[in-house]
């Protein structure tokens, strides 16, 4: 018991690492309705950030918490300025363009990324440094909670109730929702739907920059390719959950890290890719819409 | 819309025929040409981009010095990206087009498979420096590795594991997505049970996975003696540091893919304890590979050479030991005097080539101690 | 002529074409560019069948690569396990290895119609999630099955395929595509494409039109997976990624999606982009094409984006230029 316990404390770490990254996926999904399959390398990017951003800092030596911070805002900022432009020069020329150029152009935004990154960076892996000093753990009743986990509860639910404000609570949150509805119309009612778009990139990166700090932190390793299977993992989630709908992708997420840690733990550990695909056809056979997605009546 | 495959056609001879008016051979005769096709972009790039680094390093050192007969030797390099169709057409490339006298190269046994066929159709003889699946050189009679191969790798560890950790049992924790990992797996397996041990569980991951607490949890169950790794270091890192967070505290043991500057870098103090088969070590005393590291040294901004580069450097050496007793750079030549390779000094020990054209050479067993790995025990073939 | 004739005619001149280039051109070429061509001929394949769901229909499949899997796996498995204890005489083999082709072609667009059923309920973007997914898990399934060589990839193939398998397949494959549209079944999918509601108005029967898609473009895929499989004698899971679907779909749009002729001009014009962009990275040290490439791609989109040939196939522009000089 105490093991399944466990299981399921390190699949919710896990799962809360896709939710972030889902969460831009999502966003966009909602308001401009394409896979922005360069998300994923956003993230990659995020992580590179903090790794350059915390060896400058020299955290590796003398870790500290305001370090960490410091890294983190940084490395999300910067992301933003990205995510900003990649929609401001691939994505913004192609507002009227069929779904499938744009979705094509996000695959080649996203290969720039990854190729771009094996030259900027190398294709060896980096050691990510020490930002805070994680090396501790808890015990409660047996099951084993990191202090790195617990970090990573902290920023995410910390991330996402600030983006719940923003969503729900603000003037920007009501335009974006109201884009999401209709463009047309948002647009009637004054509302600059351009810039709108621009601010949702730019959260969705800066949310992805934050997740590829976290992973960065819980494990160590740098890669240039890492954005690929965490960002697709991510978008199973998104979809899971109901593509569009930002609660949704967080409930799909952590559902996901958790199955996907029982599979390993319990099924065949190498199917562990596999079984995030089947469950999302699954999914999506018997639910189209994903766990909490609306079903629109078709238009004819 | 009837007239459309006609033009398409055309358009494919057109294409054809203006670049069969651009073809030109190389002229080759006052250089000695070798190929060399390697990763460097891709999954395995960091393997094929310190092999070419070796590789390059040697080819300095060999033209300062001379050369072949007052001839100085050119290696082209092409990038497959670690993509099996990708290595048979610039294999196909090098021999067919730049015309090289032989081929080096890969790393990864899944693309010298591909490229091997390539090189027996067009009968030039191909060196690998570090493919250790067996597969690779029963393709045929011009195909060539100057490193030892997974079964005796394998059997080495297995060995070392019952002999001088005094281990019964083990743990295999392999990686289902490379090729190398399940091959060294499935010989350490054999050759453990062979010598009495016994494998209490046998698990997998996934290279690029980074979260492997779930598998190791269950090992940890099962309290193995030891626990055997064989994948490549970027993982490896990552797996050890979390065996050692969940308080696996038995040795973990794995092959040369640990090899790498960069292991020590991912997975810091939780390597202690460790061992790992390999080519050479670094802290070596052997004049020509001291002489090596130190150049290599110099010539890459104090960045210790890998086994990669180190092999990378011998084949170069190897494959030009064979031309120079072969008198000649025809192919059929240079295979046959490959074929001979007798007790070639090289960093990583001496070289014999066998009847199957493997190399025979002796492994060293590194242990990591104080962030470093360091010679631990020499293991004859 | 009529247009019956007029059809005879061309595809006359086109099968007479791929004899003269498998018979005299080919053997005269230099290794390289023989293995670029045969390279092409596999694109051509891939892209031109592909085009039957992503083009004609109107569907979005992000899985072809996984049915190439398929076909190429079964195929191999074939000719492998089973030829060996035929006993078979030259001729029988080439037979055989006829037989083992269709046979990857038919599991292939087996597991078309599998991918194709959800494809009832699913619209746009979560087909290709679905097909997606499809792929991810073959793959999967292929890394762990240790008969066909799991992660160590399936050797021992022989190289059965030669410039006349490829010439003779690539012909069928163009000819079958570019003939569906006018049958009944084509003008079926075309009207799913443009307005699937008003496809089923008008007594389309979109299922069996979206599903016969699937299958006819999956069994073509499967072929041309058993080709490639016995060109190169090597398989390995990792080939028939998600970038290997991408490669094909980055062709038909490129090419013009609903195109043929499109797709294979734009097929020859992919493959052999990356090798004529090598010489490049003699001259920079690094290899830039990659990088390139996806740029190539992003400019594409951006200033040319219904491709080559939008929806049109050649002949529509060699119409409209002659028209333009009287």
């Amino acid at each position: 018991m105490t093991e399944f316990i466990q299981h399921i404390v390190n699949g919710l770490s896990f799962g809360a690492i896709y939710a972030l990254i889902a969460l831009g996926y999502t966003m966009v999904y909602g308001i401009l309705q394409f896979i922005n399959f360069a998300h994923g390398d956003i993230f990659m990017i995020g992580a590179y950030i903090g790794y350059y951003a915390g060896n400058a800092l020299g955290l590796n030596d003398h870790p500290s918490i305001w370090g960490f911070f410091v890294v983190l805002l940084l490395s999300m900022v910067t992301s933003g300025v990205i995510g900003f432009l990649v929609e401001f020069l691939a994505y913004r020329p192609l507002r009227k363009a069929p779904r499938i150029n744009v979705l094509i152009t996000a695959v080649g935004v996203s290969l720039f990324f990854e190729f771009g990154a094996q030259m900027l960076f190398g294709a060896n892996p980096k050691a990510f440094p020490h930002l805070v000093d994680v090396s501790k753990s808890f015990y409660i009743g047996g099951v084993q909670i990191d202090s790195m986990e617990l970090v990573v509860f902290t920023v995410t639910i910390l991330l996402m109730l600030a983006l719940e404000f923003v969503l729900y609570r603000t003037k920007v949150g009501k335009a974006m929702r109201a884009v999401s509805h209709d463009h047309n119309v948002a647009l009637l009612l004054g509302i600059p739907v351009n810039m709108i778009i621009s601010i949702t990139f730019v959260l969705g990166s800066a949310m992805a920059a934050a997740a590829g700090i976290l992973v960065g932190m819980s494990y160590p390793k740098l890669e240039p390719l890492m954005g690929v299977m965490f960002g697709l993992k991510a978008f199973v989630a998104a979809v899971f959950g109901g593509i569009g709908n930002v609660r949704g992708a967080v409930v799909g997420a952590l559902i996901m890290g958790v199955s996907e840690q029982l599979i390993v733990s319990y099924g065949v550990p190498t199917f562990r890719d596999a079984f995030a695909f089947a469950l999302l056809i699954v999914v999506l056979i018997f639910r189209p819409k994903g766990l909490f997605g609306k079903t629109l009546a078709e238009k004819v | 819309m009837k007239k459309n495959l006609i033009r398409s056609y055309v358009a494919i001879f057109v294409a054809t025929l203006s670049v069969v008016a651009c073809t030109k051979k190389e002229d080759n005769s006052n250089k000695i040409l070798l190929g060399e096709y390697g990763s460097m972009t891709g999954e395995v790039a960091n393997f094929g981009q310190s092999t070419h680094k070796g590789i390059t390093l040697a080819q300095e050192q060999y033209n300062a010095a001379g050369g072949f007969n007052g001839k100085q030797v050119e290696v082209k390099l092409y990038d497959d990206q670690s993509k099996p169709e990708e290595a048979a057409n610039t294999v196909t490339k090098l021999i067919t087009q730049d015309n090289v006298v032989a081929v080096i190269g890969e790393v990864a046994s899944s693309l010298s498979l591909v490229a091997a066929d390539v090189a027996m159709r067009n009968k030039t003889p191909m060196l690998s420096p570090s493919s250790t699946n067996p597969d690779v050189t029963k393709k045929g009679e011009y195909i060539f590795r100057i490193c030892f191969i997974d079964p005796f790798q394998g059997e080495v560890m297995a060995k070392f594991a019952g002999q001088n950790l005094h281990a019964k049992t083990a743990a295999i924790f392999r990686d289902v997505k490379q090729d190398y990992s399940v091959g060294l797996a499935d010989f350490f397996k054999k050759a453990f049970e062979a010598h009495g041990g016994k494998i209490l569980i046998d698990t997998a991951y996934q290279s690029k996975d980074s979260d492997f607490k779930a598998q190791l949890t269950e090992i940890k169950a099962k309290n193995p003696d030891v626990i055997f790794i064989p994948g490549y270091y970027n993982d490896v890192g990552l797996i050890a540091q979390q065996a050692r967070s969940i308080g696996i505290k038995q040795p973990l043991l794995g092959g040369d893919g640990w090899d790498s500057q960069d292991l020590v870098k991912v997975g810091g103090a939780a390597l202690e304890n460790t061992y790992f088969s390999d080519h050479y070590a670094p802290d070596t005393t052997e004049p020509t590979a001291v002489k090596f590291i130190a150049s290599y040294k110099a010539k890459y901004g104090n960045e210790t050479p890998d086994a990669m580069a180190a092999l990378g450097y011998d084949a170069f050496f190897v494959m030009m030991d064979a031309i120079k007793r072969a008198k000649s750079v025809s192919r059929e030549d240079i295979k046959n005097a490959l074929a001979q390779t007798k007790d070639f000094q090289g960093v990583t020990g001496k070289t014999t080539i066998n009847a199957e054209r493997n190399a025979v050479k002796s492994a060293v067993v590194l242990v990591v101690k104080d962030g470093k790995p360091k010679y631990f025990a020499t293991v004859e073939p | 002529m009529s247009v019956t004739q007029k059809s005879y005619f061309t595809w006359s001149i086109a099968i007479f074409l791929g004899v003269l280039f498998s018979e005299v051109l080919y053997p005269g070429l230099n290794g390289y560019y023989q293995g670029i061509l045969m390279v092409a001929g596999v694109n051509i394949m891939l892209a031109t069948s592909l085009t039957l769901i992503n083009g004609f229909t109107g569907q979005f499949s992000l899985g072809h690569a996984g049915f190439m899997a398929v076909g190429g796996y079964t195929c191999a498995s074939l000719t492998i396990y089973l030829l060996p204890k035929l006993g078979l005489s030259p001729l029988g083999i080439g037979f055989f290895y006829a037989a083992a082709l269709i046979a990857g072609g038919i599991v292939s667009g087996i597991c078309g119609y599998l991918v194709g059923l959800p494809s009832l309920r699913l619209k746009g973007d979560y087909l290709a999630i679905v097909t997606l997914g499809f792929g991810e898990i073959i793959r999967v399934i292929f890394l762990n099955v240790d008969a066909i060589g799991g992660a160590r990839g399936l050797t021992g193939i022989q190289n059965f395929t030669n410039q006349r398998w490829i010439v003779a397949c690539t012909l069928i494959c163009c000819f079958i595509m570019f003939r569906i549209l006018g049958t009944n079944q084509g003008r079926g999918m075309q009207a799913v494409r443009e307005d699937e509601v008003a496809a089923e108005a008008m007594g389309v029967n979109t299922t069996s039109t979206k599903v016969g898609a699937f299958v006819m473009s999956s069994f073509f895929a499967g072929v041309t997976g058993g080709l490639y499989a016995h060109y190169y004698g090597y398989l390995n899971p990792s080939t028939f990624g998600f970038m290997k679907s991408f490669e094909v779909i980055v062709i038909i749009v490129l090419g013009g999606l609903g195109s043929v002729s499109g797709s294979i001009l734009a097929a020859i014009a992919l493959t052999i982009l990356p090798e004529a962009l090598r010489p490049l990275q003699e001259i920079t040290k690094v290899d830039f094409r990659m990088i390139l490439y996806s740029l190539v791609l992003i400019l594409f989109m951006l200033l040319k984006p219904n491709g080559l040939l939008g929806r049109h196939e050649i002949s529509y522009y060699w119409k409209k230029f002659r028209r333009s000089k009287t």
